[in-house]
């Protein structure tokens, strides 16, 4: 008996909403099973997720011994540690690593036939695709991140209230779409030009900059806080986390998911704009 | 109505001339050079429901090309296509629910899951009913001989497998017609003789229309009663398969073995001597004469033996192959 049977069945055998997103559905369910055959590799990379953030603790560390403050633009140590454990789940809905490259990669090795020649769309399989390794990422990362959480439960000031909660979830769910598509747009130029790599490793390093992963914006100069704060990328990591620390609230933090909201809806239409218009390239120009 | 209409079916390629080293490679990042290749040139044909058409040329003769346009994954250029009454290049739902288009080099199963879970798959992306989706799975499996091994991750699987497989997911929601590319590419005899029995049967029961390209004569001598030959874009013979001989094998294979231990020297004359071994000769001798040459060998020596055969298929079709380049060189240096 192979292990992966049982994993197969127990996911094959779980409901399915009704019609129209059947199809999407059993293509989450199986590439839940699909994440799940590779289970060693599936432990060890959520474990060495950890390191960088640990890093990151001991350099605040350093950096608050050092400025004998106690608060930085309103963050003292606490705070601080509470954000970087909050900037984890963000990026853990809005990260999509392989995305954009895996689209190219489909462009250029002609992968992308398969979506062509079947009646489904590429763009919502992958949305299918990618929530699945979301899901399976989140369940089983559950335990660990439960206990870190545990170990640093001193820097919450317990839960927010269910308003704010709410608000969190809502900005979240943008996080995760503004996240696909803005990769999927950035995959899409595959389409024009077959290598992505480069202009992708540029885009992450400075992602992880002006997201607010690496740091709150607000310890930026102002200028530079209020430029960044227009941007789309500080939803994919600061935004969620300062509406969970209760720190945007009010027409803030209904701005912020206005705001949010438009950034989610202009990159899924661009990624569908750019993936018709390559598609009607590629049919040209052969694939 | 026909399954497949190719009317004028041309496609022209951009294809960048990159320069020779360096210095070319960065003049190449300002001003690129482009040359137009015509990869498909005026192709005219249709297919009927339930034939089995075999698609010939030699690599880059634009059949993948041709097979592409008829699937809808690229644009003609000029002409135009109509497979199963619709154009293929919209890429309607309806259409892409009708056919299927297998190429030998590509996979469409997941790699690492069971071919039982990709065939769920396929089953709700085409949304088949779950009843008739168990039974034509099962019949399936069934006639491919591979019943115990749906289960299995499908890397383990072994090539001829795989390809298997492959088929059984492509025939999954019963298309009408079905574009195989190299189907039996790098497969061993066995699994080559079972894919082709399959597909023979699958013909035969179901009347679905197949148009295949392969590089193996035997698949095509197995199951196709047509053959559409292509050399540089252009087709240059639409016809049965023994038709190819007639047109262009202009010479037939002589087999005779002379009385004792020896044969004379002077079968030159006759034609072509391809072989000699003892008394054993091979002679290739013009189609026209072979009646003349037979009756004056017979008359002037003893023969214990002899045949006459037509030479092998895949010599006619190089044969073929290369009076296409042949042509093709001469029209471009016209030009």
């Amino acid at each position: 008996m192979k292990p992966t049977l049982s994993v197969s069945d127990a996911a094959l055998a779980l409901p399915a909403p009704a019609s129209p997103f059947k199809k999407y559905w059993k293509i989450l369910r199986i590439s839940l099973v699909e994440r799940l055959v590779y289970r060693a590799d599936f432990i060890v990379s959520t474990i060495f997720r950890f390191l960088p953030l640990v890093t990151s603790f001991l350099l605040w560390q350093a950096v608050f011994d050092g400025s004998q403050q106690q608060s930085l633009s309103g963050f003292d140590r606490r705070r601080m540690i509470a954000y970087l454990l909050m900037v984890q789940i963000s990026r853990m809905f809005s990260s999509m690593p392989g995305l954009a490259g895996g689209i190219a990669r489909d462009i250029r090795d002609g992968n992308l036939k398969k979506y062509l020649l079947q009646p489904i769309d590429m763009i919502a399989y992958l949305v299918s695709y990618r929530a699945a390794h979301k899901m399976a990422y989140i369940v089983t990362s559950a335990l660990p991140y439960g206990l870190l959480f545990f170990l640093c439960r001193d820097v919450f000031d317990g839960w927010p209230d269910l308003l704010t909660l709410l608000a969190y979830a809502v900005s979240l769910a943008l996080a995760f779409l503004i996240g696909f598509f803005f990769e999927a747009t950035i995959g899409m130029i595959g389409f024009w030009f077959l290598e992505v790599t480069s202009f992708l490793y540029i885009i992450n390093t400075v992602n992880f900059f002006v997201s607010g992963h690496m740091f709150p914006l607000d310890l930026l100069p102002p200028f530079w806080s209020h430029m960044l704060q227009l941007l789309p990328f500080q939803y994919l990591a600061y935004f969620p986390a300062m509406v969970f620390l209760e720190m945007k609230t009010g027409q803030e933090l209904v701005i912020g998911l206005v705001m949010e909201l438009f950034w989610a809806v202009l990159f899924i239409v661009l990624a569908r704009v750019l993936f018709k218009f390559g598609l009607r390239r590629y049919s040209a120009y052969g694939g | 109505m026909p399954i497949i209409e190719a009317e004028g079916l041309s496609k022209t390629y951009r294809v960048y001339q990159k320069k020779e080293g360096l210095l070319g490679a960065l003049r190449g990042l300002f001003r690129r050079e482009y040359k137009e290749v015509r990869a498909v040139d005026n192709v005219s044909f249709r297919i009927e429901p339930g034939e089995i058409v075999g698609f010939l040329g030699p690599n880059g003769a634009g059949k993948t090309t041709t097979l592409k346009m008829l699937s809808g994954l690229i644009f003609p250029t000029s002409g135009s296509a109509r497979v199963l009454g619709h154009v293929p290049s919209e890429r309607a739902d309806t259409f892409r629910r009708r056919f299927a288009l297998v190429m030998g080099q590509k996979n469409q199963l997941w790699w690492d899951l069971p071919a039982a879970d990709s065939f769920q798959l396929h089953r709700e992306i085409y949304s088949l009913p779950t009843d008739s989706f168990t039974r034509t799975l099962g019949e399936l499996t069934e006639m491919f001989g591979v019943e115990s091994l749906t289960r299995q991750p499908v890397r383990e699987l072994s090539l001829g497998e795989r390809m298997k497989m492959e088929l059984i997911a492509s025939l999954l929601h019963q298309p009408q017609l079905l574009l195989l590319d190299e189907p039996t590419i790098g497969l061993d005899v066995v699994a080559q003789v079972t894919i082709q029995k399959c597909l023979h049967d699958y013909n035969e029961s179901r009347g679905v229309t197949i148009l295949l390209t392969s590089h193996y004569m035997r698949d095509v001598e197995a199951l196709c009663s047509r053959v559409l030959v292509i050399t540089h874009g252009k087709m240059v013979y639409d016809g049965p398969l023994a038709g190819i001989t007639e047109q262009f094998g202009r010479a037939k294979l002589v087999k005779l073995q002379f009385e004792g231990s020896d044969s004379p020297e002077d079968l030159g004359q006759y034609g072509e001597v391809t072989s000699r071994l003892g008394p054993v000769v091979d002679l290739k001798v013009d189609r026209a004469k072979v009646a003349d040459v037979l009756a004056l060998i017979l008359d002037r020596y003893t023969v214990v033996d002899m045949s006459v055969q037509d030479p092998p298929l895949d010599q006619v079709i190089a044969r073929v192959f290369e009076e296409g380049r042949a042509q093709h060189e001469a029209d471009s240096q016209r030009v």
